[in-house]
């Protein structure tokens, strides 16, 4: 199986998540949309870790998926607290910070 | 026999559909719940793509942590932020959809460019390296232990202070004093001092041979029901069984079981 | 007219090598007078009036000393320090003593001092007198280094010196905006000969590598006839803008502002005649440019018809004699124009003025103190029997400056009015005139000042004589008028020729009694000027205390100063005024506008700019992505090439 389609799939994924991120207005999907691109990722690590034949992409991939807990984690309370004082999960509620 | 296809194959042309269809049907979907399952449906397929490049660490690792922890850490917000609430259509930040389409068209072609370049020759495979320690795992720990050992100290301190920040995020000060058992009474007995409402606690839901769920009401001693013994949501659904139909059968065996008052004097 | 040799200076011994003195005094005087503060008012008008004399003693001695010299060596050359030194520039300080010097020296020194002893009684109500005295020794001083310089850059510290001190004399009575005003116009005016001036030195150190007069003198016959003309016409600039001639005559009249012995002093006797002394210097230059000389000439008969002109209009005593000293020194331009032959007769009726018309500027002070410091002469009359002392020397000024016989100014001015028809009719023609409308302004001026009734004084008036400290320099002066003629007739010209570079056999003395055609036309002109001015304001006639309004043009003109001020402003000051306002609306609109409209154009674009950030966060994930498509697609560009 060519790693191409692999990298192809994983690019595919990535810009899909990219685009959903773009386009949600809930936080919580927007989030997934995150977590979407850190898997795609994750798969493309993989792939080249297959590639080269070491197995240090497998470790990188081991590691995002350690961060990206620690992020999950962390940005999930903070949607919490946000929600729990503006009663919106909406991304675009929070716009305070313009000109 | 010659293999056509290999598994690796078969399970890559089969799932890529599938884990397209379902990001987009992440992305597309209403409810913040069907997006939530539909990105489960791609890390599972992920995982199984894992396995099939000789990963069989990173497969167990996405489906435990990243489906079954994280995700499911996902579902649990939703279901706090509220799993009706449905995002409208309407776009409000002027010309974001189309830019986003062009952007999402522009960067995935120069995603896809980039790494097809990128890719040179044929893949060496991993079956020396998973050989090597005897093993994928044992080819991941040595690496992890050894090369790796800072990175993974470091790791381990973020997620000592994500579990930290968490706390100190979700922590919520208490205004008013907590309120006590002693308070607890205090309120009752004063409720039932100035409207006459029963102190104790309310009575339990009916247990009858056929059905002793939380649905059917209690009977009281004059053969009533009594609906505090029932809570208020079933009552206002309507899903409240009715005592008397339970009820009813044993009448009738009863009924049916005790002999007739004949001339018993005989 | 033929040129004589360059005359060399000889050096310095005994007295001359202490020459600088003469200098020296009047400044540390008015160093001390300036900065004493008023610890030095009780002395301070004696130091100031002592100084002056001293510098005359020297001066005296000095002109002793050189009489009894050989004629061959009267000229003596000074040498003080090294002044500037640059490159190729060696500019020495150093004064020049000769026969054209030492009679200026002593005018300056001498009337100066007579006016100076008179300014103790004039200013004597004065609490700022002792200021009064340190600028009057301040200009002494730069007038004495003005005239004693053996070089014109020299020169021109003491031409800007004098123009400083004019300026604080005019305005010295600083609470009146007339005065300031009048000092600011005069410093100005005199600006525009000043760069004249300083264009011709620069044109000298070009030409000649020096300034020096020797070298001045002995390099303008090799002067190409162009740059001689030019150089004599910036000259002339110079000496127009100092000595009030046209068309930088405007500043004089508004100058009697000031104290009637700074207009004695400055604007009768010694600055406005550093002109004539200045085109006297550069002989040579001016003996090579026909055309400079020709322009010397038009510009004093132009000047002196005008001069008389406005003062047969004004009813301002001071204005008017500053009327005829603008027209007298018309007289000197005009010998001075002629060439060798003139330049003795200009430097006469220089010396003969001086007497004069610092006489006659006294006398008009006396009168103004006697009538409250009224300057208007329609409320004057009948003053002769009151002021008996003010009126004979007047009138002993009045017949000088009309030129009745034997008194000082028939010598002069007969000269000057022979030479100049001599060298051109129409320049006779123009003295001549000059001399008759003369007679007939200064006898207005007597009638009106001291004949008749004495019905047009106003309220309050008690006229009586001055006190001995303003009559004693008064008749000093008188006597002066009266005989300085007869006394510099026969002997001026011979003194002053080798140092004007003309043939001694041009000036030979004619006699004192000495009648020619020309002298016997001229006073018939004067007898029918007296006559005319007696017709109009003799005693019979009755002249009015308010200026009787005329339709004539003539005398319009004439009140009005012959619109001197009107065309000065529409040539020079309204488009100077409206440039500057350009100029200005080009520096706030333009420039200014330049760099604000930038600065506003730059907020603007940048007001614009800023509505990209709106706050929404999947804007700025818009932008992420878009950059960071465009930094992929640079690296990735970036590789393949």
């Amino acid at each position: 199986m060519s790693p191409t389609y692999y990298v192809v799939l994983s690019a595919i994924l990535f810009t899909i998540g990219a685009a959903g991120f773009l386009i949600r207005r809930n936080a919580i999907v927007a989030f997934m949309c995150v977590e979407l691109m850190l898997n795609a990722s994750n798969l493309a690590l993989v792939t080249f870790s297959r590639m080269h034949g070491t197995l240090d992409g497998q470790i990188a991939a081991f590691f995002v998926m350690v961060v990206a807990a620690a992020e999950v984690v962390v940005g999930l309370a903070i949607i919490v607290t946000i929600f729990r004082t503006r009663r919106s999960a909406s991304v675009d509620d929070a716009s305070l910070l313009k000109f | 026999m010659i293999p056509l296809v290999t598994a690796a194959a078969f399970a890559f042309w089969l799932l890529a559909p599938v884990m397209i269809l379902g990001a987009l049907g992440m992305i597309l979907a209403r409810k913040p719940v069907h997006s939530a399952l539909c990105l489960a449906a791609v890390m599972i397929s992920l995982a199984v793509q894992y396995a099939a490049q000789d990963a069989p660490f990173l497969f167990a690792v996405q489906i435990i942590v990243y489906t079954g922890a994280i995700l499911m850490l996902f579902l649990f917000v939703l279901m706090l932020v509220g799993v009706d609430v449905a995002d409208s259509l309407v776009e409000t930040i002027k010309g974001q959809r189309p830019l986003a389409a062009l952007a999402g068209v522009g960067f995935g072609a120069l995603l896809v460019f980039a790494l097809g370049n990128a890719i040179v020759g044929e893949p060496l495979g991993l079956d020396g390296a998973n050989s090597e320690h005897g093993g994928n795992i044992q080819g991941v720990a040595a690496l992890i232990f050894n090369r790796y050992v800072f990175a993974f100290e470091a790791t381990s301190a973020l997620l000592i202070t994500a579990a930290v920040g968490a706390m100190v995020l979700a922590h919520r000060e208490r205004l008013a004093k907590k309120r006590s058992q002693t308070d607890l009474v205090n309120d009752r007995m004063r409720r039932y001092a100035e409207s006459g409402q029963h102190p104790g606690p309310l009575p339990t839901p009916g247990v009858f041979a056929r059905h002793n769920a939380v649905d059917t009401p209690a009977l009281l001693p004059d053969g009533s029901t009594s609906d505090l013994s029932v809570s208020a949501t079933l009552r206002a659904r309507g899903t409240v069984l009715d005592s008397r139909e339970l009820v009813q059968p044993v009448d009738q065996t009863v009924e049916a079981i005790t002999p007739p008052e004949t001339e018993d004097e005989r | 007219m033929t040129l004589l040799e360059v005359v060399l200076p000889t050096p310095a011994i005994g007295l001359f090598s202490y020459a600088w003195l003469l200098i020296a005094l009047p400044a540390l005087s008015a160093a001390v007078l300036l900065l004493a503060g008023r610890t030095a008012d009780r002395w301070g008008h004696l130091l100031g009036a002592v100084t002056p004399l001293i510098s005359f003693a020297i001066g005296l001695i000095l002109f002793i000393q050189l009489l009894a010299r050989d004629e061959a060596f009267r000229a003596v050359g000074v040498q003080l320090y090294d002044w500037i030194s640059a490159g190729q520039w060696h500019i020495g300080m150093g004064l020049l003593i000769d026969q054209l010097s030492i009679v200026f020296v002593l005018l300056i020194t001498g009337v100066g001092g007579i006016i100076h002893i008179y300014s103790i009684g004039y200013m004597a109500q004065d609490d700022r007198r002792r200021r009064f005295f340190g600028y009057l020794n301040l200009f002494v001083a730069a007038m004495l280094l003005l005239v004693l310089a053996d070089n014109y850059l020299a020169l021109f510290v003491g031409w800007e010196g004098v123009g400083l001190a004019s300026y604080l004399l005019i305005g010295f009575w600083q609470h009146k905006p007339a005065a300031a005003t009048a000092a600011k116009k005069a410093f100005v005016v005199n600006r525009v000969g000043d760069m004249g001036m300083s264009l011709a030195i620069m044109l000298m150190l070009a030409s000649f590598g020096s300034s020096a007069f020797v070298d001045v003198n002995a390099g303008a016959s090799n002067l190409d006839p162009a740059t001689a003309t030019i150089l004599g016409l910036l000259l002339l600039l110079g000496a127009c803008g100092k000595s009030a001639q046209v068309p930088l005559q405007s500043w004089l009249l508004d100058a009697m502002e000031g104290p009637t012995p700074v207009s004695a002093l400055i604007h009768a006797a010694t600055m406005v005649t550093a002109g004539v002394y200045l085109v006297t210097r550069s002989y040579a230059v001016f003996a090579q440019s026909e055309a400079a000389s020709t322009a010397v000439v038009i510009v004093g008969a132009v000047t002196l018809l005008v001069g008389a002109w406005i003062g047969c209009a004004k009813d301002d005593i001071k204005k008017v004699l500053a009327g005829s000293t603008m027209s007298q020194i018309g007289y000197m331009m005009l010998a001075a124009g002629i060439g060798p032959a003139g330049y003795a007769y200009a430097i006469f009726h220089l010396l003969t003025h001086g007497f004069f018309k610092a006489n006659m500027f006294l006398g008009a002070g006396s009168v103004m103190h006697a009538m409250n410091d009224d300057v208007n002469m329609r409320h004057y009359g009948g003053l002769s029997k009151l002021m008996p002392i003010t009126f004979y020397t007047f009138a002993a000024g009045y017949l000088a400056i009309i030129g009745f016989p034997f008194f000082a100014g028939y010598y002069s001015k007969d000269h000057i009015i022979e030479v100049a028809f001599k060298s051109n009719l129409i320049a006779g023609l123009a003295a001549l005139i000059g001399a008759g409308v003369t007679a007939f302004y200064m006898t207005r001026l007597m009638l009106m000042t001291f004949v008749g009734s004495r019905r047009r004084w106003p309220q309050g008036v008690h006229p009586h004589e001055s006190p001995p400290i303003m009559t004693v320099p008064l008749i000093v002066l008188g006597l002066g008028s009266a005989f300085s003629g007869i006394l510099l007739n026969g002997w001026i010209a011979g003194w002053l020729d080798p140092a004007v570079g003309a043939e001694p056999a041009v000036g030979e003395a004619p006699g004192l009694l000495h009648f020619s055609a020309v002298g016997l036309l001229t006073l018939g002109v004067v007898a029918i000027g007296v006559m005319i001015a007696v017709r109009i304001f003799g005693p019979r006639h009755k002249v009015t205390t308010e200026q009787p309004a005329s339709r004539s043009l003539v005398v319009h003109a004439g009140r009005n100063d012959l619109y001197g001020d009107v065309i000065n402003e529409t040539i020079f000051m309204r488009p100077g005024q409206r440039l500057t306002a350009g100029l200005l609306r080009l520096e706030d609109d333009g420039i200014d506008g330049t760099v604000n409209g930038t600065a506003a154009a730059i907020g603007g674009i940048s007001a614009w700019l800023r509505r990209a950030q709106n706050g929404f966060v999947r804007s700025y994930a818009l932008t992420m992505v878009v950059g960071a498509a465009l930094v992929g697609t640079v690296l990735i560009l970036g590789r393949l090439g």
